[in-house]
């Protein structure tokens, strides 16, 4: 398949993968780039079609805003919530180095 | 492999569907104990070659089976599902059993809770037999990119079961369980249901609740059933079907009687073939399997026109843009602080173990379909990119619905063609996208569809799609019903012995 038109370079993969918090290698930043380049031609085949006066469907149901009660339920023991933390200080989620 | 000859019976218990296992369990004709054991039996002797699970449960299965038992001897009544083995996709949380989603990011995340549809299948004394294997975050459409290894096609272990829920569809027909759950964000169920040879049916979005499925595009998922025939099709919607206060899409209506219109009576039903459905990209053998089973509905009364959905063309692209920029925002939760992977060493600033952990944890499809979904979200690109997908979203809604006043069911092929090897498409991302070109209107839309075997090509399964109006269910089933009723697809089984 050919390159197409070029949509994102090198430098701007890297730009989504910073704000994707996502590191990536030098090799992946290129295979991503020629990638992201092929499958973004693709995305652009919607350019085609004519969109004025239409309006977008975020969602398919016609909801608007669904409330529940404001109740006090019954909330997961302790122990439950930090199980399945990979570090724990206490009773305490344990982050890496903020500031 | 040694047939299990379970109790007093000579039966292979594992063949038996649903109904009848329940019934059986009911009358005491057989014990959910031996039942249960055959299907362990099963898994144990075919698994090692397939791997439909990643995550089995024998123990709390057997334990589960000789309670029933216990209960039936009592003359206690049991729920509607007593007994019967269900593989459960590993996106779907389950208390206190490892809920994977088949990436490393999750690999040892036990949830705390239970989904509501697992929820409704324990109060009716369904039996969990293990968690399936299924493409990572459920970001695929061949059940390659798990980090626990691809799942085999029972048919030929060459060729790949079709994804993302292809290890429920493959312990199926394997008769490694009888019936198993499934999630369809742009043809998951229907496409490893095809590739597979059983019947899956995405629901109506709303009409199952989504509460404790891992969420990777919202607005376009739904769980559904996979089954290898109509009536166990039919009884497992039932079960996990209606509304759940916890779900806030969940749609408040009464659910449909899906057994009533089981029958193969199809005269008057007006079926529409979209003309793109059986065009250019659609391989001809697929095309010839399903025109015999247009045939075959016809004979039984049916009446069937073709006709022509434009917007069709950009469904596609417009589907891989709303779904990787819903599960951009999705899943930027996995930050390894409150569950999932995080690196040994992580005494550098959070921003870079953050992202770290995301490379470590993510398998490559996860992470180009986040990127692009970052970018598609991004300043200056969002109304090129994302907001243009949701305005062709609507264009397509108003054709299906313009077309379904017209006709009651639109019907075409679920997969443009068969199943292929394994390895064969994976390292071309875009190529692997255009297999779902079939399958993604019905999520865009989110009207109900269906995929029931049709045919096989030498001994590969082709599944014949149909989508009908939302919460029209029981038509979908009747039209299943009919296939199965005046064909033998449903009833082949490969041979694995």
């Amino acid at each position: 398949m050919s390159a197409g038109k070029k949509h994102v370079s090198k430098s701007e993969v890297e730009h989504i993968a910073w704000l994707a918090h996502i590191e990536l290698t030098e090799e992946e930043k290129e295979l991503f780039t020629e990638q992201f380049n092929r499958i973004l031609d693709f995305f652009r085949k919607i350019d085609e079609v004519d969109t004025n006066n239409v309006p977008p469907t975020y969602h398919v149901l016609e909801l608007v805003n669904v409330y529940r009660k404001d109740e006090v339920g019954e909330p997961l023991p302790k122990e439950e919530v930090l199980k399945n933390a990979p570090r724990r200080e206490d009773d305490f989620f344990k982050s890496p180095k903020i500031v | 492999m040694e047939p299990y000859l379970g109790g007093s019976s000579l039966m292979r218990l594992f063949e038996l569907n649903a109904i009848d296992v329940v019934n059986g369990i009911r009358r005491r004709d057989i014990t959910a104990e031996d039942y249960i054991c055959s299907i362990i039996e099963r898994i144990k002797a075919l698994d090692g070659k397939i791997n439909a699970f990643i995550t089995p449960t024998f123990d709390l299965a057997l334990e589960k089976a000789r309670e029933i038992d216990k209960r039936v001897e009592k003359g206690e009544i049991v729920g509607r599902l007593a007994g019967v083995a269900i593989a459960i996709k590993d996106n779907i949380c389950t208390l206190g059993i490892r809920t994977t989603c088949a990436s490393r990011m999750l690999e040892n995340f036990i949830p705390p809770y239970d989904a509501t549809v697992i929820e409704r299948l324990k109060r009716e004394d369904a039996i969990i037999i293990g968690k399936t294997n299924m493409d990572e975050f459920a970001m695929g459409s061949t059940t390659e990119t798990s980090y626990f290894g691809p799942t085999r096609n029972p048919w030929d272990l060459s060729k790949v079961p079709g994804g993302s829920s292809g290890g429920s569809a493959a312990a199926l027909i394997a008769d490694m369980a009888t019936l198993a759950l499934g999630s369809d964000t742009g043809g998951s169920i229907r496409c490893p249901a095809s590739y597979c040879s059983v019947i899956g049916l995405k629901p109506t979005y709303g009409l199952v609740s989504r509460y404790g499925l891992i969420a990777y595009a919202n607005s376009l998922e739904q769980i559904g059933p996979l089954a290898k025939s109509t009536a166990d099709c039919a009884l497992l919607l039932s079960v996990i079907g209606g509304y759940d206060p916890r779900d806030s899409t969940s749609v408040n209506i009464p659910l449909n009687d899906f057994f009533q219109g089981l029958t193969d009576d199809l005269r008057g039903l007006r079926i529409g073939l979209p003309k793109e459905f059986f065009g250019e990209g659609v391989e001809d053998s697929v095309k010839r399997h399903v025109w015999s089973a247009i045939h075959v509905l016809e004979g039984l009364g049916a009446v069937y026109e073709e006709f022509s959905l434009p917007s069709l063309e950009y469904a596609l692209a417009a589907y891989y843009i709303i779904a990787m920029s819903e599960a951009s925002s999705n899943l930027a939760r996995y930050d390894g602080l409150r569950y999932g992977y995080r690196v040994e060493h992580d005494d550098a600033d959070w921003s870079r173990i953050y992202a770290r952990n995301r490379r470590i944890g993510f398998g490559a499809e996860v992470m180009r379909r986040i990127m692009l979904g970052t970018y598609a979200l991004s300043a200056g690109y969002y109304e090129q990119y994302y907001l243009k997908a949701l305005k062709i979203r609507t264009l397509i809604r108003r054709e299906f619905e313009e077309a379904l006043k017209r006709f009651d069911v639109l019907i075409g092929p679920t997969m443009p063609l068969p199943p292929f090897n394994i390895g064969e498409k994976i390292g071309d991302p875009l190529t692997l996208y255009m297999c779902d070109v079939l399958t993604v209107p019905a999520n865009l839309t989110g009207y109900p569809a269906i995929s029931v075997p049709c045919g096989f090509e030498g001994n590969l399964p082709i599944g014949l799609q149909a989508i009908t109006k939302p919460f029209n269910e029981d038509l979908l089933l009747k039209i299943s019903f009919a296939l199965e009723a005046n064909t033998d697809f449903t009833r082949r089984r490969p041979n694995l012995s």
